[in-house]
């Protein structure tokens, strides 16, 4: 980049420095303390998406990186325009997703006296960003943005605040964009690295299985790992984040662990002698009951982010680094792998649970939501980018929708966000406007965050929405009638009609109730630019299999089986 | 109980943020000093903190997670030398003003101000030579008390922290056979 100085505003200077960050779009809300940053962006060549409700800029930030691999940008402005972004925030630090957001703050002089519109947001902020910064003088806006980037991007990747004074957006600085370069050297952080020789530990196991997680895609690291699982010929589980991150239709690819994985997942998990943990942290979701994890298995975890070592589950070798990396410096020292008696294996456990699966029971003539996914998924090649809320749908989709590619799903994780998806869509269109997006989210989740509708019809985007209506707060509901004895407290959820309400945003709607109806339904919400399905399913339907909070990880709930009838086993 | 030196940038904020993470992470902090260092822009804390090493690990690595944090050694097996300061305020007059001074003495602190009704003393030394000579005075009334608390330097010849430096993190390693 040149190294030309100009004298800008701090405003002028923002928008400079977010141009040359490679920012084109930036999702926001004006306000007072920021009015001057937005003056200043007319000026440049940065696309806007107005939302309705700052939750939301933060979201579509996040969808936005999810998708495209970019930093993502949100704007508010002080005070509440920043508390609102608290959530989405929050969300992005638990799953690891770069997002730079960008707040006005009331005058650095008024800065402490409750003044209008006034809040701590870098306090408010500092446990769930991985930096904020306070900017009140306008030659430090330059190096605050440069910083913001770098942090979001480099390393584990995560959100970053910049919080700007009105003072330092109007006042004059001399921009220079060589000299605000953030001290890369001093942001490096040392990896360590203990325990154990992984390669010796891999060579030497019979019943492995890789862990793959968000940091397989984050890394950029699937070749790699498809490298790796062929050739020592070790499956492949992966947690929710990680799908994506490994072919659905692999032979090796086993699917989802933990407390809604696959049976023969856990199972698995209970009985191998080793797990190689790829860019995941061994969440409370994916490991039941740590005390009786895996106990028959060596452990090695590799994550770019030491401070997952040892948190939770103790391992014998942890590295630390760039999954790819590591990957590919193990690569010409890992025996080629004959396992076959192993992999029969799981495949033997998986005969079970195809006996017990919701699409190959008889017909009842009910709409189940997990058969309306997998028609999507059917429909679609599962080549959408899927975009799900939090609650049962999230699991049923992150089953039955078989992702073939990094990057095609994007789900809230670890905070578990209910109101995450049609945001995060709308992020995620704008970052890839050639793919099919698909919204999959609960009747609950969905009114959370409605107001949405609105920014995607004044964007003019093509995002399908698929409502999962049960008329409950479905998850809820599921643990009140497996551990509350079906009291069903403030679980009950009433809605509008949706596909009328799609329709008065100007959007195409419908409503489906029968299974027959699903293809003609998504068949035509294909054709339309923006496009809502009500699917009325099944109310009390439960998500299977389930590992009780706590329990140990191959105690799971079943969906009963047509062949021999048990309860729980 | 695991000892840590922690080099930080001298920015508004930095102590809420080292403060915040041992929070969030419910780790418990013993004692918590922090001053300048040889280094201008940088300050050095010395934080005990109630864990194992385990635990020193995780805190060391949490630690580096803060941009402003630029090195942290665990010094709790590296031979150190340890200070506490306090200033002790006793009332003393007649005959116990003659004991609190010869106590003075035998533990080599200081009586720095003089009142008809009190004396103040400086000690410096080991936590427990301060807390042992809390014990001797207190019969004798103490009146008002302040410690710094544990400041701790490691012995021999150190690598000062450089702004900017890639650290070397001691203590965290297991000398172990992990081979990338």
């Amino acid at each position: 980049m040149s190294s030309d100085k100009q004298t800008l505003t701090g405003a002028q200077a923002l928008w400079d420095c977010l141009v040359r960050e490679g920012v084109t779009v930036v999702f926001g809300y004006p306000g007072g303390a920021i009015l001057p940053a937005y003056d200043a962006m007319l000026d440049f060549p940065i696309r806007h998406v107005l939302v309705r409700h700052e939750q939301g800029a933060t979201h579509m930030a996040d969808g936005y990186a999810r998708a495209t691999g970019k930093v993502g940008v949100a704007v508010a402005t002080s005070g509440p325009g920043a508390t609102n972004m608290v959530t989405g925030i929050a969300t992005a630090m638990m799953d690891s997703s770069p997002i730079v957001c960008i707040t006005g703050q009331v005058g650095s002089a008024l800065i402490g006296s409750d003044a209008f519109q006034e809040t701590d947001i870098t306090g408010i902020t500092l446990p769930i960003t991985k930096h904020n910064l306070l900017v009140t003088r306008a030659a430090d806006v330059a190096p605050a943005i440069r910083e913001a980037f770098a942090i979001a991007a480099n390393g584990r990747p995560g959100p970053v605040l910049v919080d700007i004074t009105k003072d330092a957006q109007l006042g004059t600085c001399e921009l220079d964009w060589d000299g605000a370069a953030p001290d890369l050297e001093a942001l490096a952080r040392p990896g360590h690295s203990m325990g154990d020789d992984p390669i010796e530990l891999i060579n030497a196991a019979r019943r492995p299985l890789i862990l793959a997680g968000h940091g397989i895609i984050l890394g950029g690291a699937e070749a790699a790992l498809q490298a790796l699982a062929e050739k020592a010929q070790i499956p492949v589980a992966m947690t929710l984040l990680g799908i994506g991150g490994f072919p659905a239709s692999h032979p090796l690819n086993l699917g989802m662990m933990g407390m809604h994985g696959e049976a023969w997942v856990n199972t698995a998990i209970q009985e191998a002698d080793l797990l190689v943990a790829l860019g995941m942290r061994f969440d409370d979701r994916v490991t039941g009951n740590i005390k009786t994890y895996a106990l028959n298995a060596k452990k090695i975890h590799v994550d770019i982010d030491p401070c997952e070592f040892n948190k939770t589950v103790k391992v014998d070798s942890a590295v630390s680094g760039s999954v790819g990396d590591v990957l590919r410096e193990w690569m010409p020292h890992v025996a080629t792998g004959g396992r076959s008696t192993w992999i029969d294996h799981i495949t033997e456990l998986k005969g079970d649970s195809a006996v017990r699966d919701i699409q190959n029971l008889p017909d009842d003539g009910h709409l189940y939501a997990a058969h309306v996914i997998n028609d999507l998924w059917r429909i679609t090649e599962g080549k959408a980018v899927v975009v799900t809320d939090v609650g049962q749908h999230q699991m049923w989709e992150a089953q039955y929708y078989k992702h073939e590619s990094p990057r095609s799903l994007i789900t809230s994780g670890g905070l578990g966000t209910m109101g995450f998806a049609l945001p995060a869509a709308i992020g995620a269109k704008v970052g890839r406007p050639d793919a099919e997006v698909w919204v999959v989210v609960g009747d609950g989740g969905f009114q959370m965050t409605m107001a949405e509708l609105a920014t995607l019809v004044q964007e003019e985007l093509d995002v399908k929405i698929a409502v999962i209506n049960n008329g409950y707060l479905g998850m809820v509901r599921q643990w009140q009638e497996f551990f509350y004895q079906r009291r069903y407290a403030a679980t009950p959820i009433s809605g509008p009609d949706f596909a009328k309400l799609a329709e008065s945003f100007g959007l195409h709607g419908a409503t489906v109730t029968t299974r027959a109806e699903v293809a003609g339904a998504v068949a035509t919400a294909r054709k339309c630019r923006g496009a809502l399905i009500d699917f009325r399913v099944e109310q009390e339907d439960s998500v299977f299999p389930m590992v009780p909070a706590g329990a140990d990880l191959d105690k799971m709930i079943r969906r009963p089986s047509p062949i021999v009838e048990t309860a729980a086993d | 109980m695991q000892t840590f030196a922690v080099y930080v940038d001298n920015k508004p904020g930095v102590l809420n943020r080292v403060a915040s993470l041992f929070r969030r992470r419910a780790f418990n902090i013993e004692s918590l000093t922090v001053g300048h260092t040889e280094t201008p822009g940088i300050s050095r804390m010395t934080i005990v903190v109630d864990t194992d090493e385990r635990g020193g690990r995780l805190v060391v690595a949490n630690l580096y997670k803060l941009i402003p944090v630029r090195r942290v050694d665990n010094i709790t097996d590296v031979p150190t030398i340890v200070r506490d300061l306090a200033l002790i305020k006793v009332s003393a007059t007649g005959d116990a003003r003659t004991q609190v001074m010869q106590l003075v003495d035998v533990y080599r602190a200081r009586i720095v101000d003089v009142s008809p009704e009190s004396l103040v003393i400086e000690a410096t030394g080991t936590e427990d030579k301060i807390d042992s000579l809390l014990e001797v005075l207190r019969p004798y009334g103490v009146g008002e008390m302040v410690r710094t608390g544990r400041v701790e330097m490691a012995r021999g010849t150190t690598t000062p922290a450089r702004r900017g430096a890639r650290a070397t993190v001691v203590g965290l390693d297991d000398a172990g056979a992990g081979s990338v």
